[in-house]
């Protein structure tokens, strides 16, 4: 069940003192969708869901949910429900308390009111903690009240701001695919933040990366991965390598890039580049292969991590560039490689990062397999 | 387990001691405990030996025993104990009460970061600096029969005659209020920054208005911290002394307890009177105390989520 078909942001800013914390936010929020803000801390992305939950007001723009407004409701009348980072449970009540908070502020009767939270607590798996106080739970029991009580009212929207960071590793990876089978099983719409690129790939149909209040790029979890609109994107997409060099002709979309002691043959897929032009190339580590091919090139390993299904390789360049890569065997340290790359997986960006997308995008290079 | 288990080396003393929390660090106890005892436990107990060896004075003649003082004070028509004892809590409870109450809104406003905060704070807690007998001196003029109050009041017809707002319960009971409401909103606006505001953020997105906002989640939590500045602020009331003598009527509805003990040793020279009727202060303001504690621990009393 999906409460509404269409919450539309239209160029939602927040400003505080004069200082632009999110500019110009616009999307259409469908039912039913999982929706992740992505950036580092103080891109807006918590900005952006304190708008959503009533509990910023805005600087410009609206928000409306089936062209109704609600930018103008207080939070106590929009019918959202949210996770907050560090879970905000009320530490006097018991977790049935907390969980029957928002029924009983909805005026639930009393045996529905135990039957729902009774259901909510089994959704999280806490049923023999509803008698326990928030201070007497783990944080991931703590985190999985909280959610609890953010889904018992079936709200028209679940926000959830960096719910996972509080958590370890292991139960982050848990948590993850819980909060993902709720949504799904209960028909939520969720609008999820994160600073973490893997769990907002994972977890959400879309994606929102931001960056100092300004939306970079809004698409599904492949688009971003595999094409990212600018190497700021790249960057939280796992292109670990980005490499400062130029560009030395330009062929339509086919760009050779030289620099760092390194010459490649790479694509510019969101822009338009000519030649000698400051670039950056970026490049996944796992694109990077040992062996001749194409943009075949040297470097010597300086560090090689074990990872369990391979090795993690640091080499450097003649110029000192430190090139990420994968391998599925160890190479000892000193050792010269050679390293080739497909050029369709040399993505190259202007230099500056708010240089707007020109060109024909969309001819986006194929996925590697 | 089974096979050979190995004596455990026993620590050095030095190390046992230390686990106790006994080392070198406990010497910086010995100031604090030495002036403890010299000024309040030996005066104390003086005190209350004085106070159980009776005079045996005019005043108190008629009494005899190990507590005649105490048989005088309540038992004597000009001493009036229950009587006095009444009048005062009447003063303190309700000065006490209403400045706890009167906390909290003027705290919860300025929790957040405004422009001028700094300077509405230092307005409100500088009555804190001026001592009794000056906030006397501006009651005196401000609402005496002549003061601004009555002036402007019949000024604009509200009254005919001028109130008596001084030199009666009412003269003491807002010189309380001026100097116990610094202290009062000190420690509630402390308390309150302890509180996370994100648990009222939570709780307007689960549906909550202000007043469920605030009686189901900040009073509870907030509670404790009261009945403490309670406390605080009664003790300090029911010891009211000047301002009963200059604003109040000391003859008569102001006639606190701690004129009366005044009375008895600056007056009646009866040290013993004077002595027995501070230890019934004493008690008066236990027992107050222990029944607002009593109640206190039965609220939550953990973390409240904040900094606090």
């Amino acid at each position: 069940m999906v409460a509404f078909n269409t919450l539309t942001l239209d160029h939602v800013g927040r400003s505080f003192g004069g200082q632009a914390a999110l500019v110009d936010l616009t999307m259409d929020i469908h039912g039913g969708e999982f929706i992740a803000l992505l950036g580092p801390s103080g891109c807006g992305k918590t900005t952006a869901l304190n708008c959503l939950a009533g509990l910023l007001p805005l600087t410009t723009g609206d928000i409306r949910i089936d062209d109704q407004r609600v930018d103008t409701l207080p939070p106590e009348k929009r019918d959202f429900g949210m996770v907050f980072q560090n879970y905000a449970l009320f530490p006097h009540m018991s977790v049935a308390k907390n969980v029957s908070f928002g029924l009983q502020m909805r005026h639930v009767g009393k045996d529905a009111m135990r039957t729902r939270v009774a259901e909510a607590l089994a959704m999280v798996k806490l049923t023999d903690y509803a008698a326990r106080l928030p201070g007497q739970l783990s944080g991931g029991q703590q985190q999985r009240v909280a959610i609890a009580r953010a889904i018992v009212t079936e709200p028209r929207l679940v926000l959830m701001d960096e719910p996972l960071s509080n958590l370890d590793a292991k139960l982050r990876l848990d948590m993850r695919g819980e909060i993902r089978r709720l949504h799904q099983s209960l028909g939520l719409t969720t609008v999820y933040v994160t600073h973490d690129q893997e769990e907002a790939l994972s977890m959400a149909d879309r994606l929102v990366v931001l960056r100092l209040g300004h939306v970079q790029q809004i698409g599904k979890p492949t688009e971003l991965h595999s094409n990212p609109v600018n190497y700021y994107v790249a960057d939280f997409m796992g292109y670990r390598n980005l490499l400062d060099m130029r560009s030395t002709r330009a062929d339509g979309r086919a760009i050779t890039v030289a620099g760092v002691g390194i010459e490649l043959g790479g694509v510019a897929s969101h822009h338009t580049i000519a030649a000698d032009e400051d670039v950056v190339a970026a490049i996944r580590p796992e694109d990077i292969r040992v062996g001749t091919g194409p943009n075949a090139f040297t470097a010597t390993v300086e560090v090689a991590e074990y990872r369990g299904s391979g090795y993690a390789i640091d080499a450097v360049t003649s110029t000192g560039q430190t090139i990420h890569l994968l391998s599925g065997e160890s190479h000892p340290v000193g050792a010269a490689l050679t390293l080739t790359v497909r050029p369709e997986r040399v993505l190259v960006y202007p230099k500056d990062p708010d240089v707007p997308v020109g060109g024909a995008a969309g001819a986006a290079p194929e996925v590697a397999p | 387990m089974s096979g050979t288990v190995a004596t455990p080396v026993r620590p050095s003393l030095a190390h046992r001691l230390a686990e106790r929390g006994i080392d070198r660090t406990l010497w910086l106890v010995v100031p604090g405990a030495v002036f403890i005892v010299a000024f309040f436990v030996y005066p104390f107990l003086y005190g209350l030996s004085l106070s159980l060896t009776p005079s045996g004075g005019d005043t108190c003649g008629a009494y005899s025993g190990v507590l005649a003082s105490y048989h005088c004070f309540f038992a004597d028509p000009f001493q009036d104990g229950w009587g006095t004892i009444g009048k005062t809590l009447r003063l303190a409870l309700p000065a006490a009460l209403f400045n706890v109450v009167a906390s909290i809104p003027i705290a919860y406003q300025l929790r957040g970061k405004f422009r001028g905060k700094r300077f509405l704070q230092t307005m409100l807690v500088v009555p804190i600096s001026l001592g009794t007998v000056l906030v006397a001196a501006g009651l005196l003029n401000f609402a005496g029969r002549s003061g601004w109050i009555n002036r402007f009041l019949l000024l604009i017809h509200v009254i005919h005659k001028p109130l008596a707002l001084v030199n009666n319960y009412w003269g003491v009971l807002f010189s309380l209020i001026i100097t116990g409401f610094p202290f009062a909103f000190l420690l509630v606006s402390s308390y309150l920054s302890g509180i996370d505001p994100s648990l009222e953020q939570a709780a307007a997105l689960m549906g909550a208005g202000w007043w469920q906002r605030f009686s189901r989640v900040l009073l509870p939590l907030l509670a404790p911290g009261l009945a403490t500045t309670f406390m605080l602020t009664f003790v300090l009331a029911f010891s009211v002394f000047p301002s009963a003598t200059l604003v109040g009527n000391p003859a008569g509805s102001t006639r606190v307890i701690a004129l009366v003990a005044y009375q008895a040793y600056a007056e009646k020279f009866d040290y013993s009177l004077a002595s027995a009727i501070a230890i019934v202060m004493g008690l008066v303001e236990l027992l107050v105390v222990g029944l607002v504690a009593v109640w206190r621990s039965t609220l939550y009393r953990g973390s409240t989520g904040g900094k606090g």
